[in-house]
């Protein structure tokens, strides 16, 4: 977020309009509805191939790197033989579209070499996490969409300005 | 605006907010960098900062309370009156400088504004003197909290907000860490469940986000110490007993012809607002008046540009009149007390067309602007509506009106909207938001008159309020629509009903 300092740290300091937490771009949900860099993990939800009622739930921890897949009722993901299966290459592609590469790897303390895939340059090992945690972060993402819209003001929106158009 | 109200605004002091307010900032500097490192931590100089932001208030009602909190605080004793205490100084101080920023631009652009009704219970205030009524409710929680438990059905949520906050408060932003940040998923998930606590629901999530987002900040360079400071406080505010059941009070039903000056866009990960300001024609032939309306809508960050408007789908007529820039006949539409339209399409038919600049020609110079309520002065808040023509735009995309130059903010255009940069810099009028923040007052455009091909064009941020009419963000639209419709898919099948 530093470098979204317009002018340095003075001016940053000085600020109470800004967006600080930049913009996602949109991508499509369908095979990845959710991704999210939280808690010191990239992860999030990816949808089953076979099954349309199943999700997986994904995650890579920042710095270590292990990972973990299972379905949200906690069995293991079936292609974690010793190293990532496809749904933690679909989060990690997913979130680079996302967040951009430069803040997911940032984010994840991972070197990439120019060119190079993030995914193939993560070196952690398969370690068990629990995706109830996950799930219900996007249980709660979903739910969003069912908060009913209000004409009252929400004068606090004021400090957080809409942004986004370049060029 | 003409060039001699800029003159007047930025003249002699540049951007400054008059009398003792560079003081008062100071006051506040200091006391934000005691959030910084946390009260658990005040190093001499930062203990110093709370003493002094005390010591402000050494001669109002407000001296004795602020003083055995700031010392209580510094002995280490931080309880949640200390904090309310302190929280209350702060937003006293910058209620002070607020009032300060407005009457220097009500003066400098020749803008009459209504009076604050005094409260019935004689705590009321006009003008000037918002130290005391701004702090009314922050600085007063125990009587309110007694008064206000038997019809709050929500205290207890609030008393989660507030003791996360005094976590934060005590750690500091240097010492957040993803544990505490969590804490706060729990609390905002039951203030969005209680429709009165919305504000505070969609403050701490938009602040939870950003310290998320900024975790581990131990180690970053730069913070945004003062917009945190303000989170903070703002947050505090709120979450006292009956603050947000207290206001904005309705004040009358309003009817006439609503003359549209532009949209202005408030957005964060999970919340977007879209704040119409207008001038208002009574029916009854009184005075104009200047009002704002707004829709906010509950997203997810995945959701952004065009495809927002289509949250607001509910509210056709409002998009409509945006969209084809046309004024609205309103017939008894709720009015706040903060000059707030409570929308609703079932009040209002489009009418002729007016597009904003029309409109700001029009009517804007003699309109009367609405009070501002006690607890919404804020200098954030600060957003007049003028219209700016017969400038020269310069290098840095600045507005030259004969030799005072006004900042244009040209980063304040949403994404959803069809008003670049580009077309700001190449314009000829403009209508926009005189807004102050940092020490300077800007221009938020909110809509232009351009040179395109030869051909003179109005662009504005609710251009696309019914779809993006330029092909390229149609296409980007309806890849982003696909996004909403794959959420509620998911949502219908895996949430629990």
């Amino acid at each position: 977020m530093t470098d979204r300092s317009p002018n340095g740290a003075t001016v940053w300091a000085r600020h109470s309009r800004l967006r600080v937490v930049p913009p996602v771009q949109p991508r499509k949900l369908a095979k990845v509805p959710f991704v999210e860099l939280a808690d010191g993990r990239l992860q999030g939800v990816v949808s089953s191939g076979s099954d349309i009622g199943r999700v997986y739930v994904s995650s890579i921890a920042a710095g270590s790197h292990n990972y973990n897949c299972s379905t949200n009722n906690n069995r293991p993901c079936g292609g974690l033989y010793g190293s990532p299966c496809k749904h933690l290459r679909a989060l990690v592609a997913e979130a680079v579209v996302q967040y951009g590469a430069d803040r997911v790897c940032r984010y994840l303390r991972v070197e990439v070499p120019e060119g190079a895939d993030p995914a193939d340059c993560l070196g952690g090992v398969h370690e068990p996490a629990p995706a109830a945690v996950v799930f219900s972060r996007f249980l709660r993402h979903l739910a969003y969409l069912e908060v009913p819209d209000t004409t009252l003001p929400i004068p606090e929106l004021h400090w957080f300005p809409a942004t986004g158009t370049v060029g | 605006m003409l060039a001699v109200q800029l003159a007047a605004l930025l003249g002699g002091d540049s951007g400054k907010a008059g009398e003792g307010a560079e003081e008062a900032l100071a006051l506040l500097d200091g006391f934000d960098d005691a959030l910084v490192h946390g009260l658990a931590r005040l190093a001499d100089e930062r203990a110093e900062a709370v003493a002094a932001l005390a010591a402000a208030f050494a001669a109002t009602p407000l001296g004795d309370r602020l003083a055995e909190a700031a010392d209580a605080v510094v002995s280490g004793s931080i309880t949640q009156e200390h904090l309310t205490a302190l929280a209350g100084g702060r937003v006293a101080l910058s209620g002070a400088v607020h009032d300060a920023l407005l009457e220097s631009l009500d003066t400098a652009l020749g803008r009459e504004r209504a009076e604050w009704p005094p409260a019935p219970d004689g705590l009321g205030t006009t003008g000037g003197a918002a130290v005391q009524p701004a702090v009314q409710p922050a600085a007063q929680p125990a009587a309110q909290s007694a008064a206000q438990s038997a019809v709050q059905p929500a205290g207890n949520v609030l008393g989660g907000v507030r003791s996360w906050l005094r976590e934060l408060a005590i750690t500091g932003w240097r010492g957040v860490d993803h544990d505490l940040v969590s804490a706060a998923d729990q609390i905002v998930e039951a203030l969005l469940a209680a429709p009165d606590l919305r504000r505070l629901a969609v403050l701490l999530d938009g602040f939870a986000a950003e310290l998320r987002a900024s975790c581990p900040i131990g180690s970053a360079e730069h913070l945004p110490v003062r917009r945190w400071a303000d989170l903070w406080t703002r947050a505090l505010l709120l979450s006292q007993d009956g603050v947000l059941t207290a206001e904005p009070r309705p004040a009358a039903t309003v009817s006439g012809r609503l003359l549209v000056l532009g949209v202005d866009v408030h957005e964060h990960g999970t919340a977007v607002q879209f704040q119409v300001h207008a001038v208002l024609e009574p029916a009854d032939g009184g005075r104009p008046r200047l009002l704002r309306t707004s829709v906010a809508v509950a997203k997810v960050d995945t959701i952004a540009g065009p495809a927002l408007w289509k949250l607001t789908q509910r509210h056709k007529l409002l998009l409509a009149a945006l969209a084809d820039r046309r004024c609205v006949e309103i017939t008894d539409m709720p009015l706040l007390d903060s000059g707030d339209l409570v929308w609703d399409d079932d009040h209002a038919f489009v009418s002729k067309p007016a597009d904003p600049l029309a409109a700001a020609r029009l009517c804007l110079s003699g309109a009367l602007a609405p009070a501002v309520p006690p607890l919404d002065r804020v200098a954030v808040r600060i957003a007049e509506p003028v219209l700016v023509e017969g400038y020269k735009v310069t290098k840095d995309g600045s507005f030259d009106l004969g030799g005072t130059v006004l900042a244009v903010d040209a980063q304040r255009l949403p994404e959803c909207g069809p008003l670049t940069p580009k077309l700001v810099a190449a314009s000829s009028a403009c209508v926009g938001l005189v807004r102050w923040d940092a020490g300077r007052w800007t221009l938020q455009p909110l809509a232009v008159q351009a040179k395109v091909k030869r051909e003179a064009v109005v662009v504005a941020t609710g251009d696309w309020a019914l779809g993006p009419t330029d092909p390229k963000a149609a296409k980007a639209e309806a890849r982003a629509a696909d996004a909403v419709t794959v959420l509620r898919e998911r949502a219908g099948r895996l949430l629990r009903r």
